[in-house]
């Protein structure tokens, strides 16, 4: 999978979950204070990585401001491929 | 020896800080020091019951040697899960038993702390399957369980990051400023709980003695009384517990360990999820972690619910009803976490479908309404915790019954 496809199927998926196209806006904002994602919502974010991408990211492996934008997550599964 | 209680416990404290300064401040790690003086102080806390430190040592050696076989499996690349949930039922049957026997009459197997070491050790296990932990030496782990200042009530810290600062060298002026806000932190949770819990404790005596002034001496209506006694509750446990923790983080610091903060002014919470965010923090974090999160990661995956919010639901009654039982298997306890538990969910259904709430909720008078019944609802907590809230309704039940 290289980098653009990855990227689509993040906002694909980001999309459902925040059931907002806004998230396809803007990369670096944070999902959280943009009231995008809530902490129910970040719990779903992570079974879809894993169901989508196949990546396992514990829920305390990373601390919530290092996966608060599109960016950043897309970081998190880059580096976990 | 009561810790942060007895007289000889603070003399006992400001001697072992002292060489843990003279190392800090010369730039030296202070762990094997810090090893040491627990050691000593662990000696002190459980000297008078043969009982409680064999069952301390039981635990400790339950619990390393769970860890290392799972360590071991998961560096193997076996990874069995199987091996891992023996282990962490091997290592909650200490406390499971602890708890269940206390219920039932004479408690087996129980120790000071074993309610927070169980966390520090469930914490390891869990994320050496999750692939976090990769290497813990026996020494690390079992200073990391056994480290005095915050054995007997927390704070709950976490391995890696209480690993972290326990080995790392620090700089003079680091340590200086580390050990300053540690003294700080010491007097004030002393004044805290020492002066400012005993008073509204003895304000609030049943039996009180005579000549101090005590709320049932005080001229109110009856219904009143009972609301300025759950009042005074509430200011008194809060005191006590903040100031116990800010006493464990003050002597943290001072070795050191820069343990985690529990509370952040609760009574300005304006709703139930605020208020667990600002009390008992590393107690709600450690369940939201480990308990919150994986249930609905479960729940998820496999579907149980049908939407979003009932999943949410049912966590925050899992996940606080947990809570509860682990305070005691007493029907007070219970109550108060199935009680926190509903409020939560109750909230959560709130928040996500009221229009009004979605329209209101960054108005003022919005704001005061909500902290108001947000304080009310949280002293009610109290008054089940501490069985209170059980009195008055057997009370008014006799009172029904015998016209």
């Amino acid at each position: 999978m290289d980098r653009e496809e990855l990227e689509e199927q993040v906002l694909t998926m980001l999309e459902e979950i925040c059931d907002d196209e806004a998230v396809r806006e803007e990369r670096d904002i944070d999902l959280f204070e943009a009231g995008l994602l809530d902490s129910m919502a970040a719990i779903e974010v992570l079974v879809a990585i894993e169901e989508r991408f196949g990546v396992d990211i514990a829920p305390t492996a990373v601390e919530r401001d290092e996966m608060n934008t599109v960016n950043k997550i897309i970081h998190q599964i880059e580096i976990r491929l | 020896m009561g810790f942060y209680s007895s007289a000889s416990f603070f003399i006992a404290l400001v001697v072992a800080i002292v060489p843990a300064a003279a190392l800090g401040l010369t730039g030296h790690r202070i762990k094997p020091y810090g090893i040491a003086a627990s050691v000593v102080m662990l000696a002190f806390l459980y000297s008078s019951s043969m009982r409680a430190l064999g069952a301390f040592l039981l635990f400790l050696a339950v619990s390393t040697v769970c860890v290392q076989f799972t360590l071991a499996s998961w560096r193997s690349g076996r990874k069995s899960i199987a091996l891992y949930r023996i282990c962490l039922a091997a290592t909650l049957a200490p406390l499971v038993i602890y708890k269940v026997s206390v219920a039932a009459g004479p408690g087996i197997l129980g120790f000071i702390g074993i309610s927070y070491l169980t966390f520090r050790s469930v914490q390891v296990l869990i994320e050496i399957r999750d692939g976090l932990i990769e290497d813990l030496g026996i020494v690390d782990f079992l200073y990391f369980l056994i480290f005095f200042p915050t054995i007997t009530s927390g704070p709950i810290d976490r391995s890696r990051r209480f690993l972290a600062d326990a080995t790392a060298r620090l700089e003079r002026r680091e340590y200086l400023d580390l050990l300053t806000r540690g003294i700080i932190l010491l007097l004030v949770g002393a004044v805290m709980q020492l002066v400012i819990a005993t008073i509204l404790l003895s304000l609030n005596q049943v039996a009180p003695d005579a000549g101090l002034p005590n709320v049932s001496t005080i001229a109110m209506p009856h219904g009143l009384r009972g609301v300025a006694r759950a009042y005074l509750y509430g200011l008194y446990l809060f005191f006590d517990f903040a100031g116990y923790s800010y006493m464990a983080m003050g002597a943290s610091y001072c070795f050191g360990v820069r343990t985690p903060a529990n509370f952040r002014a609760p009574f300005v919470a304006t709703d139930i999820k605020d208020f667990w965010n600002r009390w008992h923090i590393t107690l709600s974090t450690w369940l939201r972690d480990f308990v919150f999160m994986r249930f609905v990661r479960m729940a998820t995956k496999r579907r149980l619910f049908k939407s979003r919010l009932t999943t949410a639901c049912a966590g925050y009654l899992v996940n606080m009803t947990l809570m509860g039982a682990w305070h005691g298997l007493t029907a007070s306890y219970l109550a108060y976490g199935l009680y926190h538990g509903i409020l939560l969910a109750a909230t959560e259904v709130y928040q996500k479908r009221s229009a009004f709430h979605k329209r209101h909720k960054k108005d003022r008078w919005y704001l005061v309404l909500s902290w108001f019944i947000t304080l009310n609802l949280v002293l009610i907590g109290f008054a089940l915790f501490s069985g209170q809230a059980q009195t008055i309704v057997i009370n008014l039940m006799k009172g029904a019954i015998d016209g």
